[in-house]
Order: structure tokens, then sequence, then C-alpha cells
């Protein structure tokens, strides 16, 4: 893949010149070779496969609306939620970069999640893409961590109290927890202090780490290449330029049918922004336009819906470190994938019965506990709750077994194309 | 060893250097970690709190911020204090094993006098603050099992007016009671345990 031993001046670029000057002391031109226009990627390429670029745009918007609500936001106990007032009635367009943020949040979890669903469905986490994934799952959790530091600063009941909720998890384990829970909040209930770093932690050293894996993560997969709908590795059939005979360079192939799901995407978001910046309590809940309080907790506490299948879990089991391992698992073995998978074909398309069924049970569990999660934890919730987290679980530990009995079909040689 | 190379003192000396590096990076973290720990001001703020109960009327309840928590003061009428033994049988804790109060409140009606209990109104699951449900024979909470307590809507945690936890609801423990003494008849300090009774 590494092409262009290329110091040479390129055609139509010679004469010297600011540009050249550049070149020679930055491997600009190597850069654009080895990740754009010489990265080839499959051909056969389908819808499913926009929402990585998706996910950066969601990145970006995050992080350039994140930058300017920070000039006007004050993270302490006493100013935080009318700072947050603040942005919304008295900065000219504050309430336009707040309700991008806070949209943006949910949209970046919705395409993350489809994402994912992109490569169960493919198989682009088995061998060589273990790492891409294991690097993919590290960007889903300091993203849910991200999230969940965000959450605390408009300093709102239910910020106040689903932050209570989560850091006391830590509490469930055996002789460290307390310390631990104190050591985290550096107070002895959710305070100023915890506030001031939950805003550090989500301002600077989040986003870094985010960066970072983000980078690993396209690096890894432009080392290995991306797997595409028929999970058959374009590498194995090289024209004699050396390049795959099933793949276009990335730029400007797909470049350009990343940009109409960029538009997509936008009017979908302006949608909500202007129109349905809460989501009707789904994205900002209701709670939490009032201030935080300490004495007095909501009736009914709920996560923010993209944390919801996970909290159900922990909800089910009437126990608490129990709950808390539970929940933890729910989240760890999502990392063992590649390793449980043991289906000699990649692609739903070549996968048989078996696998189909397990990945519908699948999709209807995790979609069902999201919505129980939302709910009061009682009675026949609890035990809807139970029934689909034994599958949730089923669908990864049965997987060993289940993908190795399957029937499959041979993929073919070469991609193929469905209209 | 080639060229005159020992590979072995250079390896030796890369493990040393290694090593070295990582107690040094140990050192330079403790500082770091260390200052996430409650500070010097907010170790201050969590002083005890003094309640007068004096006013308090039998079979009502007082609530007061103590670090940051609600710390309930109930005056339980003697019927009160007298169904407790009821409520042994549903509750996981009945002797108060688990060390949930200080030694003097390791008893039926979990408190220093038996009428006034002092605990922190903060749910043993997830730290909800849980509702007074002190009317007997609530349906929604059991009907006839139930003899009045706390119910946490959160996770639907119930427990009896000795804040012991009922058995089959989410949270595991019974609800703290906070250090607390009294400096006279009926002035409770929250937070200090000198002078138990």
């Amino acid at each position: 893949m590494s092409a262009a031993s290329n110091k040479e001046p390129v055609v139509g670029r010679q004469g010297g010149g600011l540009y050249d000057w550049f070149r020679q002391r930055f491997p600009w031109d190597q850069l654009m070779e080895d990740h754009v226009t010489g990265y080839y990627a499959p051909k056969n390429f389908n819808w499913w496969y926009v929402f990585g670029s998706l996910a950066m745009l969601a990145l970006i918007i995050q992080i350039v609306s994140g930058i300017f609500l920070t000039m006007s936001y004050k993270p302490s106990a006493e100013d935080a939620f009318s700072s947050v007032e603040y942005i919304m009635r008295d900065v000219e367009w504050g309430w336009l970069l707040r309700y991008m943020h806070s949209t943006g949040a949910s949209l970046f979890f919705i395409v993350v999640y489809v994402h994912m669903f992109r490569a169960l469905l493919y198989g682009s986490y088995q061998k060589p893409r273990e790492l891409i994934w294991i690097f993919g799952m590290l960007i889903y959790l300091s993203m849910s961590a991200e999230a969940f530091f965000g959450y605390l600063l408009p300093w709102g009941q239910m910020s106040y109290w689903g932050a209570q909720v989560i850091v006391s998890l830590f509490g469930a384990l055996p002789v460290i927890g307390e310390p631990l829970v104190e050591w985290i909040r550096g107070d002895y209930f959710i305070s100023d202090v915890t506030l001031n770093r939950f805003f550090a932690l989500h301002v600077v050293a989040l986003p870094l780490v985010l960066l970072g894996l983000v980078v690993a993560h396209i690096l890894a997969l432009h080392e290995v290449g991306s797997n595409n709908p028929d999970g058959v590795e374009i590498k194995k059939h090289k024209g004699p330029d050396g390049k795959p005979l099933d793949g276009v360079p990335f730029h400007p192939y797909h470049t350009v049918k990343d940009l109409p799901a960029w538009v997509m995407f936008s009017l979908v978001f302006a949608a909500i922004v202007f129109f349905a910046p809460e989501m009707g309590g789904y994205f900002l809940e209701h709670a939490n336009f009032e201030p935080a309080d300490p004495l007095k907790t909501p009736d009914h506490i709920a996560p923010v819906w993209y944390f919801t299948p996970f909290y159900a879990i922990l909800r089910a089991i009437p126990n608490k470190l129990g709950g808390v391992l539970a929940m933890g698992a729910a989240m760890f073995v999502l990392f063992l994938l590649p390793w449980l998978d043991r289906s000699p074909v990649r692609s739903i398309r070549y996968k048989g019965p078996i696998f189909k069924v397990a990945l519908t049970l699948f999709v209807i569990s995790f979609i069902m506990l999201g919505w129980l999660g939302l709910q009061p934890a009682t009675g026949v919730y609890t035990v809807l709750a139970r029934v689909f987290m034994v599958i949730y679980f089923a669908f990864f530990l049965l997987m060993p077994v289940y993908s190795k009995i399957d029937t499959t079909k041979t993929p073919p040689d070469r991609i193929t194309y469905h209209g | 060893m080639s060229d005159g190379l020992n590979l072995g003192r250079r390896r030796f000396l890369g493990v040393a250097t290694g090593v070295t590096s990582a107690i040094g990076a140990a050192f330079v973290a403790v500082p770091f970690l260390a200052s996430w720990k409650p500070s010097a001001r907010a170790q201050a703020l969590g002083a005890p709190v003094e309640v007068d109960i004096g006013k308090l009327d039998v079979g009502s309840m007082l609530r007061v911020e103590w670090r940051g928590k609600p710390v309930w003061v109930l005056k339980r009428t003697p019927e009160m204090v007298e169904q407790l033994q009821m409520t042994d049988e549903m509750v996981r804790d009945p002797e108060s094993n688990e060390p949930q109060q200080p030694d003097y409140a390791t008893n039926r009606h979990r408190s220093i006098k038996p009428e006034v209990l002092v605990v922190i109104g903060s749910c043993t699951h997830l730290g909800c603050s849980p509702m007074p449900r002190f009317e007997a024979g609530d349906p929604a909470l059991g009907g006839a099992e139930w003899y009045g307590g706390f119910f946490c809507a959160c996770h639907g945690s119930k427990f009896d007016l000795a804040g012991r936890v009922w058995r089959g609801v989410p949270a595991p423990l019974n609800l703290v009671v906070p250090p607390h003494s009294y400096i006279d008849e009926s002035t409770v300090l929250v937070g200090v345990d000198t002078g138990a009774a």
C-alpha cells in the first residue's frame, strides 16, 4: 500500500514555490497517498458504510460546539445551572450552540450504534480486524464516559442524581468500594468539587483520549484494509499495478458517496435542533430543567436513552454487586466478540439461519432493554428485563457453539453487486 | 556477543533504566492521584451538625443536611416501636449484623433512645432518597404486611421504621445510622459519637 517513494516533484506542481518547500519538509504527499487518495476501499460498500464517516462528523460537531459552550459556561455548583440558562437566553446564538451539543450527543450514539451493528452484520471484527474492533469498543467506552461526565455539567436534578447513581456503582466493590467513591467525588457527596473535576475530564482529558483512539482505529483499519458486505478480502486479487481489482481509492470515490450522507445527516440534525431539541424528554430530560437539589431525589431516575440498555441490566438483578457486575459484563463481552465468532464466513449474506435468528433476537433484546431502562423497575418490567438480559448474554456466550454448527454458504471469490 | 558488544550488560542496563523509571513514575503519580481526595476545605465542611428535637412532634420527622446527605430524625410513637417486632420477619437483617450503624445503635430499634431514630435518608442501593410512608396497610406496599416505613421510588426498595431493609428488594443493606450523640435531652449532634448513652 505504501507507494510513492516520490520526493520527485509531481507533474503539474513543478517549479518549487511554497508548496514544494513545504512538502520537502513534511510528508504530506505520503499521508494523502497512504490514507486518502491511495487508500483502496472495496467497490461494493453500501449505505451501512457511511456511518463511520458520519461518526467523524458528529465528533467534529461536538468538539466545535463544545469549545464555544465552554466560553460561557461556569463549572461551579453555584453558577453552573444559571450559566446554562444564560447561554440559552442571553448569549447570542447560545441556544443553538447548546442544542447542537445536546442533539449531537444523542446522534453521535445513534450513529455509533449503527456503525457497530454494521460490524455485526458483515463480521467486520473477524480476523484480521480484531484490533479495529477493540479500538472501536474503547472509543465507545470513552464516549460513554465523556457523555456521563458531560451530563453532570448543567447541574440539573437529573444531572445530579444520575451522577449519584453511577458513581455509587463503584461502592458495590468489596473493601475498596467506599473509599473509591469518596476519591472519585472528592467529597462526601456529589458537590462543587465533583462538578469541577468532571468538567476537566469532559473538556480536556477525554476528548484527547477520544481523538487518539480515533487515530488508532483508522490506522489499524488502513493497515489491514476495509471489510465489505461480501466479507471477501479485496487484497487477494490485485491488478498489474498492485492495486486491488475490487477496490477504488477512498478519495474521490467514497468521499463523494459519503458527502450525500453528510448532507442527509445534517438535515436530520438541523430538523431536531430547530424543531425538537428535547425530543420529548429523550435527548434532554425534563427533570433536568430543575436545579440540582441534594436533598430531594426525583421520583424516577432514568439515564439518557443511550445508556438505558445497560441500566436495565443493572436493575434486573436484585443484588447490588451482582447488578454492577452484570452491567460491566454486558459491556466487556462485546470486546470478546472477535474470538466468540467461530463462523468460517464473515458476512451475514453467507451465514446460516441460526446466526440470522440470533442476531434478530439480539437486536430485539437490545432495543427492549433500552426501553425497559426508561421504565420504573417494578413487577412485569423487571421480569421482562431479566428475559431480555438472558437473550443478550446468550447471543454472545453461545456464539462459539452456534456459529460453528450453523450452515454457511460459500462466499464468492470476488465481490458481488446487488442492484 | 559479537563486535565487542556485551548484550547481557546492555539488557541489564535497559531493564534497570526501565525499572527505575517505573518507580519514579509511581512516585510522581502519588500527588496527582492524592489531589482527588477530599480537600481540607471539603473535610471542614463535613463537620458535625446540631439538631434540636425538643419541638419535634411525636410521630413526625425532621430532615437536616449533613455532608450533603439528608439525615432523618424521626420521633417514633410507642406503637411504631412496638411494631418493629412484626417486621423482624420481613427484613433482611433484623439483628443489624451488617456494620451499617455504630455499636450503640445495634439493636431492634437501631437507635440510642428507642423512640428517636437517626438515619441517613439515602437508599443503600444507589443513593436515592426514600420517602416516608408511615401509614400502615398501604395497598401499594404490601397491604396488611406494611407496618409503615420508607419506600424508595427509584428502584422499589422498602425499609421499616427502623430503616431495616425488606427482603427481595434491590437495596442490600439497612439504612446507615450516622455517628451521633446527645448533647442534652433535646439536642442531637449528628456526626460525633462522644457521650453516647
